[in-house]
This record gives structure tokens, C-alpha cells and sequence, in this order.
């Protein structure tokens, strides 16, 4: 088995057997501290260990039972929700302007949707607090959700150009030459065939905004502090074991977005 | 009503057209465009004004003064030494990524789709993870009284913990772990589309598998290496959650030194510069390298 031909170059897997061990290595090095966690969040004793030698729920008690950890599990969510409906309704029509009209303009506009991917996030952060502070929109709901949408919008752009790119717009020619008008035969005819691409974007929206950091740790504050926000704090200033039990359940939230993305371009492939 | 106007004046029904689909062609052009209007003005107001003004401020002092001092004042040891300790961070992460990114991509490039799909999870899954998240995991790992000390300790081969996080070397390690699948995922992509017959060629020619893969796979890969590299390299050089908690305040970087400028001194002017600067490195290390290479740096990513 081992002296057999790998390739077409004819190396044989034995000859490249340190290629298997050194990749086997680096996959266990980006996975492994993305599982560890969990079981050491069940455990029994004051601190963490592995493997925990008694088991126990008392980090997910203090968590529930913590009204700060609960008030800012529930702002990251509803910031979260709010920033993917916004996002993703304002990234599909422009995706959808970009990629109906030809000329320079629509290029304008594609980097400019580009721009908050490429900007180092701390100065988003910086200028995000700056303009905010004058607005009065620092520690709202609002502010972080307006912050947040500006970073999702180039991956619901990039997810709904991707899926407009392989979908022929004569299709809707059609509906409008039959009667319906260009919002209609958008709505009935184009939006259920790129529905995959603007789900897609959606969850890349939510992630965004629902794993920020740095902007929220400027301008979220007081109720209004995401769970990233209280999760930084306490990270760098005491190492709680109540954080296991967050990090747990948010590697659980990863996994369920990433089987989602997953089935949403197996999907997309599909048809 | 205009038609019969027009009609009258002798026009033939095809110039006519043509002015109406003309007229409307600009319309529709108009209409579509403003599409793209709520969310690129929303980008204007939160991100484009903020850094414009941000820039404006960097040359004015704290009385409102014109002046140079906030870029000036870059030439000081202390901020000279966060340049030198960011792009030496950025550049050790860069290169440790690229040792243990492109086995790891040509390997998976090799197997079948099927293969290579279930291996990418172990690629994706930290990608879809929270930094944060990630970072408190190599905390616990890597601390005093984390896994790799209590199990060293414990089985008797060191007598002390070793310092291996609030350091270079713990926060070289997270941000490692954290930038790999930037490297891997583009590198991955342009691999794939790489010819096989190409290396069958090579074979048949009487390369050995080395000269083959230096020959033409290696070259044939480097579009895609360099777009990987870019990518990591920048967002190492405003990196600021990792090096925040795991460099323990022994390694200064880049993004930290502007949020300390602005929590700790409120020194709107040293922060703007900092940033301003940190904006026009990350633009250019982006245009040269899509000019050399001719790639999307960011096209890619997530």
C-alpha cells in the first residue's frame, strides 16, 4: 500500500509519508483548541481541567444564572438580528444594481461596498466612536447595529454578485414583458432563484456581527454591551470558568452556522 | 400623445424607438444604480466621513493648532519600536502560516473533492469560530497553570511551568492559529484549478517528483501563495483581540498602541496619525501586490 504510486509523478505514499504526519499535525493544531474547551466546561471541581476529574453543569448555572451574562447574550442577539435583516436587504439590491448595470459606475460602487473588509477594523472602531459620540449613538442599540451592518455588507455582496453571477437576468425580461412590473418579477422570479446566495450572505452577516469585537468594545457600553464586549473584559482581566461554558456553547453555534453554509452551497451546487 | 406629434412630423418608427428606448434605457440605468445608494451612503456616514475626519484631526494638536507634531512624534523610540515589534509579529506569523499552510492546501489539492471536503472542516470550522473563543482556548492551554504545563509538571519532564502565553511566543501561536485558514482557503482554490495533466507532463518528460513539483506546480502556485500571504500579513498589521490577551502588554502592536492613545491618554491627534498610517501601509502592501500579481487579494476570503 505504502509503495504504491501517490501521484502521476509516480512518488510513492512511503516517500511521502512526512507530508501525511505534518499535515495530520497542523490539522490537530487548528482544530484541537476548538474542541477542548467543551469537555472542560463540564467541569466538577474550582478549576479548569483535562480531562475533568468529576463532571459537573455548575459553569452553564453561573452563566444562566448571572443576570449580566444573560442581559448581554440577548443584546448580541438581537444586534445580530437586526444587522442581518438590515445587511442583507441592503447588500442584495445593491449586488443586484451592481449586477444589472455595465459601465464604471457599478465598479465605483462594487469597491466601495469592498471598503469596510479592507479598512484595519480598529480604525472603524476609532472613527465608528469619534462620530458617535457626536450623534449620541455610542452605547445604543442603533449605533452598533448601523457599525455592524457596514462591516457585513461586502459578504452579502459578495454572496448575492456570486449567485446573480450564474442566473440569467432574461428571466425577468420575460416576467416583464408578460405584465409584471420590475419589483414583482424581481420578488416572484429572481429573488427564489439566488435564495441560496442571499441565505448564505445572511449567515455571513449574522457571524459578522455576532462575533465582532473590537468596534463593539468602543462604542457598546452599560446594557448595551455585546457578550464579545463582557467576554473580552473578563478574559483579560480574571480567567473565569463561566467563560468555558459560553465558549462551548458558541463553538455549538459555530458548528450549526458552518452545517448551514455547508448545505446552502451543496445546495447552490446542486442545481 | 408624442407619438402622434412625431408622427406628424415624419419621423420613421425606428428612429423613434430608438429616442424611447433610449430615454428609457437611462432611466432604468438610473434607477438601478440608485439601488446601490442606501448601503453605500450608510458605508459613507459610519466608515468613510469617520476616517476623513480622523485624518483632518491628525494635524492638529490638542488646543486645535495645526501641526506636524502627531506624525512627527512617530519618530520617537517607543512608537518606533511598536512598528518594528508589529512587523516583526506580522512577519513571524506570515511565515509560519506559509510553512504550515502549503503542505497542508498541495496535500488537499492532491485527494479527491470528496476527501479533501471532509479534511477542509478541520480548515473551516476554526474559521466559522469566534477569535475570541479561540484565544481563550489557547489561554488555557498555554498558561501557568494551563493543560501543556499541569501535564509537563505532572509527568515529572519539567520542574518550573514554562512562560509560554503573555508573550511573543503566546500570542505568535494564537494569531497563527487564528490568520492559517486566510492562508489556506485562496491558496487551496488556486491549486485546485492547477492542470494535473500539467505534472503527468512533467513525469512523462522524466522529472523526478521533486523537479516536477519545483518546476511547475511551485510556480504555477504562487499567484495564489502571494495572495494568501497579503491578506495574512495585513490583517496581522491591525490585528488587535490576540496580541490584546495573549501578549500579557510584552508585545506592542500596531492596533493596541491607537486604542491605548485613545483609552488610556484620549489623544484623538497620536491616534488619527496611527491610523491614518496603519491605512495607507495596509493600502499599499494591497495595490502592489494585486499590481505584481495580478490578484484579488481579497476576493477570497470570507
Amino acid at each position: 500500500m505504502l509503495g504504491r504510486p501517490a501521484t502521476t509523478t509516480q512518488i510513492t505514499h512511503l516517500q511521502r509519508l512526512w507530508l501525511y504526519v505534518l499535515v495530520g499535525l497542523v490539522l490537530a493544531f487548528l482544530i484541537i483548541p476548538c474542541l477542548i474547551v467543551i469537555p472542560m466546561s463540564f467541569s466538577g471541581s474550582q478549576y479548569l481541567e483535562f480531562p475533568p476529574r468529576s463532571w459537573s453543569l455548575q459553569w452553564y448555572q453561573a452563566y444562566l444564572g448571572s443576570p449580566e451574562w444573560r442581559a448581554a447574550t440577548f443584546v448580541s442577539f438581537r444586534v445580530a438580528l437586526l444587522t442581518t435583516l438590515l445587511a442583507t436587504v441592503l447588500g442584495t439590491i445593491a449586488a443586484y444594481g451592481i449586477a444589472r448595470v455595465r459601465g464604471l459606475l457599478p465598479a465605483a460602487a462594487r469597491g466601495v461596498f469592498m471598503l469596510p473588509m479592507l479598512v484595519p477594523l480598529i480604525l472603524v472602531a476609532i472613527g465608528c466612536f469619534f462620530v458617535y459620540a457626536r450623534l449620541g449613538l455610542n452605547g445604543t442599540i442603533l449605533g452598533l447595529v448601523l457599525a455592524h451592518t457596514v462591516l457585513a455588507l461586502p459578504f452579502v455582496v459578495i454572496a448575492v454578485s456570486s449567485g446573480l453571477a450564474s442566473y440569467d437576468m432574461n428571466q425577468e425580461r420575460v416576467a416583464q414583458s408578460l405584465g409584471a412590473s420590475r419589483p414583482w418579477a424581481f420578488l416572484t422570479v429572481t429573488l427564489p432563484q439566488i435564495k441560496l446566495s442571499v441565505m448564505s450572505g445572511a449567515l455571513f452577516a449574522f457571524v459578522t456581527s455576532f462575533d465582532e469585537v473590537v468596534v463593539a468594545l468602543f462604542i457598546s457600553s452599560g446594557e448595551n454591551a455585546t457578550l464579545t464586549r463582557l467576554m473580552f473584559a473578563n478574559i483579560r482581566d480574571q480567567i473565569d470558568p463561566t467563560v468555558a461554558a459560553i465558549s462551548s456553547l458558541l463553538i455549538g453555534l459555530s458548528v450549526l452556522l458552518l452545517v448551514g453554509s455547508q448545505l446552502l452551497r451543496r445546495g447552490g451546487e446542486r442545481r | 400623445m408624442t407619438m402622434a406629434i412625431d408622427l406628424k412630423g415624419g419621423a420613421a418608427p425606428a428612429t423613434l424607438n430608438e429616442r424611447l428606448l433610449k430615454r428609457h434605457d437611462r432611466r432604468e440605468r438610473t434607477a438601478l444604480s440608485l439601488l446601490t445608494a442606501p448601503g453605500a451612503l450608510l458605508i459613507l456616514v459610519v466608515l468613510i466621513l469617520p476616517i476623513g475626519w480622523l485624518f483632518w484631526l491628525s494635524f492638529f494638536d490638542a488646543s486645535g493648532e495645526p501641526t506636524l507634531a502627531n506624525y512627527a512624534r512617530m519618530l520617537r523610540p517607543v512608537y518606533v519600536k511598536t512598528f518594528i515589534s508589529t512587523f516583526q509579529v506580522a512577519g513571524l506569523v506570515t511565515a509560519a502560516c506559509v510553512l504550515l499552510g502549503y503542505p497542508v492546501a498541495y496535500l488537499l489539492s492532491q485527494l479527491s473533492e470528496r476527501t479533501a471536503g471532509i479534511l477542509m472542516i478541520f480548515v473551516i470550522l476554526p474559521f466559522w469560530t469566534s477569535v475570541l473563543v479561540r484565544t481563550y482556548a489557547w489561554l488555557v492551554i498555554l498558561q501557568r497553570t494551563g493543560l501543556i504545563n499541569t501535564w509537563l509538571t505532572g509527568a515529572g519532564i519539567i520542574e518550573e511551568p514554562m512562560p509560554l502565553v503573555h508573550n511573543l511566543l503566546g500570542t505568535v501561536i494564537g494569531m497563527v492559529h487564528v490568520m492559517l485558514p486566510f492562508l489556506i482557503l485562496p491558496l487551496y482554490a488556486s491549486m485546485r484549478a492547477i492542470d494535473p495533466v500539467l505534472m503527468r507532463a512533467a513525469a512523462n518528460c522524466g522529472a523526478t517528483p521533486a523537479q516536477a513539483f519545483r518546476q511547475v506546480f511551485l510556480p504555477l502556485s504562487l499567484p495564489g501563495l502571494a495572495a494568501g500571504i497579503g491578506l495574512v500579513f495585513v490583517l496581522c498589521l491591525g490585528f488587535f483581540v490576540t496580541p490584546a490577551l495573549l501578549g500579557g502588554g510584552r508585545v506592542a502592536m500596531w492596533a493596541m498602541q491607537i486604542a491605548d492613545n485613545i483609552a488610556v491618554y484620549g489623544n484623538w491627534g497620536a491616534a488619527s496619525a496611527l491610523g491614518v498610517v496603519l491605512l495607507a501601509v495596509t493600502a499599499l502592501i494591497l495595490v502592489v501586490l494585486r499590481r505584481i500579481f495580478k490578484v484579488d487579494t481579497f476576493g477570497g476570503a470570507r
